[in-house]
């Protein structure tokens, strides 16, 4: 049996199966028509619409097909009639009864599973018929006191009981014999209740609504118990349970969600299979009488044979390891382990029958829980939230915020990312945007006589000389910009970082800078000894910043000429010809001094922010998107994906650091569609009043129910909270957020004498 | 809630309002409004509904929602804007500002932001045609530039047509300008107020200026029976109709003595009740076609009703800088361009309860609770009263007109037999509720009087509430129908 279908003219709203299983029959709006299911195709037996006279008779709400008699269809009509089919005439003559007795739409018709010619309707009137197809009229009628009854179904346990469901969320159990009251009534649900199925062989029914949940309940007592609960993504508009599987339910959505989902209900959040198949809303589902193929029709207009061989499998999909990293650096991870049964050992053969025929028997796991501590003291964890909480993200002008992050950044002591900053501003400050301005004015005539590695020698080029501008001392700048250009170059020196860490920051003046190229090279020399013992301290910093500041300071000071010549061996040790290459063009054309080049540094950028995500450090690089503002859209070869990953990295992080305010704030300025609905939903929880359970919408310490105010008296002035309320989770005392931190800065019990040793943090 | 006496202190003014559950409503609807608009007290006749009516609009102006107050606010006036009903456009102004709306969006359309600007084309369509809404409107919204997210679209559609379909309540049920509105407060020589000095502290209560001062004028629906929102005895009753009502009906008058019209003798509540006894009697059922063609029949006549009015004379110029395209009015679903493309609704395929319920939640928090109450309260709401006559069913007049309403918007019910509307409904109340639905803008107070003179004025009430309810529930389920198409394909 394989997954096959055909296409309607029109949506279709239900399907019935003959007795045995051979042939469907299809009903909707412009639909109405028996296929016959062949091995690989369905072939059209009868149209039933092809009839002169259509009316709304012949739009149906829901197809059966008489338990008993292969040759009787039954249809609920949209206009309120319920019609019995016979295939054996045809014509007029095949609509062999119309019932015209329920004042609004058919919902639901059903025959009985042994009786012949009984069936009944269930109507948006609140009523219920029951017809025996033998006469002109119903039988008998059900009042179900709820404004519209949206499934019946007779029980395949007791002969003359039905169940009803209803707009209300009620479920109600009839007797065929006795009209006057149901035998029993429950509310089941919360919101109104659009499908049962009953149990082919427990006494469960399940109930279907629009409240999100497919409910199983043991109707074998008086009192009905809740036994299973499942709970879907949208509202759920039929369900089947599937054959020879106890624990198995089919359901199809009704709005929003197309696929068909197969539930094992002991598993209630995620589908044991689902069926995708379908492009619109699936309308109905029958099985085949057998647990492994079945039918469903759909919205999108076509009818398919579904076979569970070609399902997908979003159980088995799960992932059975857990991994969490809290704030502090522990870790806890959970995974499944292999069962050794405790019985003896069994023989593979034993084993390999056990498994393949029953499969939905229980079956032993075992899960182990490790938990990790984080001993090494990592200072990344406090400087994170440092930084989260102070970086201005808007409402400055871009050198403002850049000048201020960067200061942040360095006070915290991580003057890589101080740098950083400074160079984005130094990038895309006013600068940048005067220089695009002048290439503009086609004010350039610039360099083609420049040789191989020319590119990254222009950019070094333009910077440094529109630094000059700016800042007193040009070489700075020049520092800066390099250091972005090599970070593909210097990844091989991560154990480097060190040297490069103090030193890369513009305020240095020229004496400092001395100081320092007299530790640096020292450190450098010093560098390939220490490596194992400097791996411990590597952190953010940025990898390449050790040779930056050489060419900066190359560029300076001494005769430049003299450096590349003190270092080059340290660098063709670590085989980096490529750098060496670069540094004598770069120096000989800073000494031109060419006209003024544009360039755009956004390739160097987006290499450097992607370089610090990679690390692990996505604060930086979205903090520095963000701050960029417009000027991201000159970054183009950033792909978006990357982007929302990084961002959906930092908000995660940040919600672990409970920052939910600067979570908020990174959503609202996030440029992402994807992102920024994140604040679009709504997060609101209302609390209840704790006299008569209400939830408090208007407002949180009155309650409309019962005006009273007691709920949020403050346990020590006794006045009204109407700000931040803070109670203790163990007594339920509470009060105003100053005066709790007040008392309990002294006292340890609850301060209104209840004797709680409530704890506060 | 027991007895009211007739004769409390006029110190405390809501002890004046006898009936304890709209008292209390109307307390929060000051507390939410700053004000007790005219809008809530004309509703405090039906304190269930008014329950729903409150919560809903509260909700979906302050509460919980993806779009930024400013914007619901001014999302209201573009709404308002489409009946050209200056009184809505007036109070969300104001609440605009109070917001925190940039003051310059209130020089008109052309200062907004370009998003809002976009959401124009559904608000026009949705006001008068709503028929017409396709996924591709939905689509241009939520792609590209100033794009909308799904959630945002959702929460503008239903402020649209909740304001929409408030102006069909407003303009038939003559509801003045507040009183510190432009044109809002007359002086009245004809009311004979201001003879009461102690009544101040109502004025003060409704927010209101404090020359409208004689507590027994309090527009609020006065009720000396004990059970809620029953009838107003005749007295009280004029004075509240002349309160909020156009300033041309004098206060001597009361409902009964205004002539009939001599063209057209109204159908009487006795000969009213026969036709309902007759139809639920009859049991022979007719022919589907001839259902059909029914249906059909009650559409094209519907398309034959003129609007009561004539079309007021021209646009103010305050609110004309919020509407565009007003040549862009309702056009009879019979007479439709598009006959061939665009099939008659049938809510059987697309309902409130199954689809569109579920989608509104899922888009936009809980509101589709809010709504499915309100609409079930409106639905459902009856005292079995009918003019002085009691322990009536009304349940076909109301289904009657309540079917009638959607389907000059094009939507069918199939299992209704459309016949019964041109028993229950002649023609002048055929007349009043196309206009009120489709051009309430033309509908006046005048005409509010002059149809279903037998009825008292809260059953009247009742039947604009039927207009605004089963109005937006129509446009709500086009609009859901297409952004429920837009997302599946």
């Amino acid at each position: 049996m394989s997954t096959i279908s055909v296409l309607q003219e029109g949506p279709v709203n239900a399907l019935a199966l003959n007795k045995d299983n051979s042939q469907v029959a299809i009903g909707g709006r412009n639909v109405f028509k028996v296929y016959s299911i062949e091995e690989d195709c369905f072939k059209e037996i009868c149209n039933l619409r092809a009839s002169k006279h259509l009316n709304l008779s012949f739009s149906c709400n829901d197809v059966a097909w008489s338990s008993t008699d292969d040759n009787y269809l039954a249809t609920a009509a949209t206009n309120g009639h319920v019609c019995v089919w016979n295939l054996t005439k045809s014509g007029k003559a095949m609509q062999e009864q119309v019932y015209q007795e329920h004042k609004r739409t058919v919902n639901k018709v059903n025959f009985h599973s042994s009786e012949p010619y009984r069936l009944i309707s269930g109507s948006q009137d609140g009523t219920m018929r029951y017809f025996d197809m033998r006469c002109k009229a119903a039988v008998a009628t059900f009042l179900s006191n709820t404004e519209s009854v949206r499934d019946v179904q007779f029980s395949p346990h007791m002969p003359h009981t039905f169940a009803a469901v209803s707009e209300n969320g009620s479920v109600q159990l009839w007797d065929v014999r006795r009209t006057e009251k149901c035998i029993q009534q429950f509310t089941a649900h919360s919101g109104p209740i659009f499908a049962c199925d009953w149990h082919p062989e427990a006494t469960w029914l399940a109930t279907a609504s629009r409240d999100k949940t497919i409910k199983v309940w043991d109707l074998t007592t008086s009192k009905p118990t809740l036994d299973y609960t499942i709970h879907t993504i949208a509202s759920i508009g039929h369900v089947k349970w599937r054959p020879q599987r106890k624990y198995h339910i089919a359901s199809c959505a009704l709005v929003v969600d197309c696929s068909i989902n197969i539930w094992d209900i002991r598993r209630p959040f995620i589908p044991f299979a689902a069926f995708n198949e379908h492009k619109d809303i699936a309308s109905g589902v029958a099985w085949r009488g057998d647990s492994q193929v079945f039918l469903s029709t759909s919205r999108d207009c076509s009818l398919i044979q579904h076979s569970f061989k070609d399902a997908s499998r979003p159980a088995s999909k799960a992932n059975i390891q857990a991994l969490d990293i809290s704030t502090k650096g522990n870790t806890l991870f959970g995974m499944r382990v292999p069962v050794s049964t405790n019985t003896t050992k069994p023989t593979g053969l034993m084993r390999k029958s056990s498994t393949s025929t029953i499969s939905d028997q229980f079956h032993q796991s075992a899960s182990v829980l490790h938990q990790f501590t984080h001993v090494s003291v990592c200072n990344d964890l406090s400087s994170f939230e440092f930084l989260a909480k102070n970086y201005i993200l808007y409402g400055r002008s871009f050198p403002e915020m850049c000048e201020h992050n960067a200061a942040v950044a360095k006070e915290c002591g991580k003057s890589n990312i101080s740098t950083i900053w400074k160079i984005v501003n130094t990038m895309y400050g006013e600068l940048y945007v005067k220089i695009q301005a002048m290439h503009n004015n086609g004010g350039l005539n610039l360099m083609n006589n420049v040789d191989a590695s020319s590119t990254e020698k222009k950019n070094n080029d333009v910077v440094g000389e529109a630094a000059a501008a700016q800042f007193s001392s040009a070489d700075d700048d020049v520092e800066g910009e390099d250091q972005v250009d090599h970070t593909a170059v210097a990844n091989g020196y991560h154990t480097y970082n060190k040297y490069g860490h103090p030193k890369g920051d513009f305020s240095f003046g020229e004496n400092e800078l001395d100081l320092e190229l007299d530790a640096l090279s020292i450190d450098y020399r010093n560098g390939m000894r220490n490596q194992n013992q400097l791996q411990q301290q590597e952190d953010w910093t940025l990898p390449n910043e050790a040779f930056n500041i050489r060419h900066e300071i190359r560029d300076r000071s001494p005769p430049p000429e003299q450096f590349p010549n003190n270092n080059s061996p340290d660098f063709n040790d670590d085989s980096h010809s490529s750098t060496v290459d670069e540094q004598p063009t770069w120096l000989v054309s800073v000494s031109k001094i060419p006209p003024m080049p544009i360039w755009d540094p956004s390739a160097s950028l987006i290499e450097s922010l992607k370089h610090h995500a990679e690390k692990g450090d996505v604060q930086t690089s979205v903090s520095v998107l963000i701050v960029l503002g417009e000027h991201r859209k000159n970054l183009k070869t950033l792909d978006e994906n990357t982007v929302t990953h990084w961002l959906m990295g930092y908000i995660q992080t940040l919600e672990r650091f409970r920052l939910w305010n600067v979570k908020a704030l990174v959503i609202e300025l996030a440029w992402i569609p994807s992102i920024s609905q994140m604040n679009q939903q709504s997060t609101r929880i209302n609390t209840n009043c704790s006299q008569c359970l209400k939830p408090l919408q208007r407002s949180g310490w009155l309650c409309d129910r019962c005006h009273s105010t007691d709920a949020s008296r403050c346990s020590i002035c006794h006045q009204v909270v109407k700000g931040l309320y803070v109670w203790c989770q163990g007594c339920s005392h509470g009060g105003h957020l100053m005066h709790m931190q007040e008392w309990f800065s002294k006292n340890k019990q609850c301060p209104t004498g209840c004797g709680h040793l409530c704890e506060y943090r | 809630m027991g007895q009211i006496p007739q004769n409390v202190s006029i110190n405390c003014p809501l002890e004046i309002c006898p009936c304890q559950s709209t008292r209390t409503l109307f307390v929060e609807a000051f507390l939410q409004n700053n004000r007790l608009d005219h809008v809530s007290q004309v509703m405090g006749y039906h304190p269930s509904y008014l329950d729903n009516f409150l919560k809903t609009q509260n909700f979906i102006l302050r509460g919980d929602g993806p779009l930024p107050y400013d914007y619901r606010h001014y999302i209201a006036i573009m709404a308002a804007g489409r009946h050209q009903c200056s009184y809505l456009i007036q109070l969300q102004k104001q609440e605009f500002l109070v917001q925190g709306g940039d003051q310059s969006w209130l020089k008109g359309l052309h200062c907004i932001p370009q998003k809002l600007r976009n959401l124009y084309d559904i608000n026009k369509i949705l006001a008068h045609r709503p028929w017409l809404l396709n996924k591709s409107h939905i689509e241009k919204l939520t792609k590209g530039k100033d794009s909308w997210s799904l959630a945002e679209v959702v929460h503008a559609i239903v402020i649209l047509t909740h304001f929409h379909s408030l102006c069909s309540f407003v303009f038939p049920c003559g509801v003045n300008q507040e009183l510190d509105q432009a044109g809002g407060y007359r002086y009245p020589e004809t009311l004979q107020m201001l003879n009461n000095p102690g009544g101040n502290s109502v004025a003060a209560a409704t927010g209101v200026s404090k020359k409208s001062s004689d507590p027994k004028d309090i527009p609020i629906p006065n009720d000396t029976r004990p059970t809620a929102g029953k009838i107003l005895n005749g007295g009280r009753l004029n004075n509240f109709i002349n309160k909020i009502g156009v300033a041309d009906w004098t206060s001597g008058r009361t409902q009964n003595q205004s002539p009939p019209s001599p063209t057209e003798p109204e159908v009487g509540i006795s000969t009213l009740m026969q036709r309902m006894k007759t139809l639920s009697e009859q049991t022979q059922e007719c022919t589907p076609v001839e259902l059909a063609k029914r249906f059909e029949n009650v559409e094209t006549q519907s398309a034959e009703l003129g609007a009561v009015g004539p079309e007021p004379q021209g646009t103010p110029a305050d609110i004309g800088i919020f509407i565009e395209d007003t040549q862009f009015i309702y056009q009879d679903f019979a007479k439709r361009d598009e006959h061939q493309s665009i099939p008659t609704f049938r809510v059987q395929d697309y309902s409130w309860d199954d689809h569109a319920y579920s989608l509104v939640n899922r888009l936009y928090n809980d509101v589709g609770n809010l709504l499915d109450d309100k609409f079930k309260t409106a639905y459902n709401l009856t005292y079995y009263t009918m003019g002085g006559r009691t322990d009536v069913d009304t349940s076909r007049f109301r289904r009657a007109i309540w079917n009638y309403i959607q389907c000059l918007l094009g939507i069918r019910h199939d299992d209704y037999d459309y016949g019964e509307i041109n028993q229950l409904l002649e023609k002048s109340l055929k007349t009043f509720i196309k206009s009120a639905c489709c051009y309430p803008e033309c509908v006046t107070k005048k005409d509010y009087l002059k149809v279903l003179r037998e009825f008292k004025h809260s059953e009247k009430v009742h039947v604009n509430l039927m207009v605004l309810e089963a109005r937006m529930q129509a446009e709500l389920l086009y609009a859901l129908r297409t952004v429920n198409r837009y997302m599946t394909n």
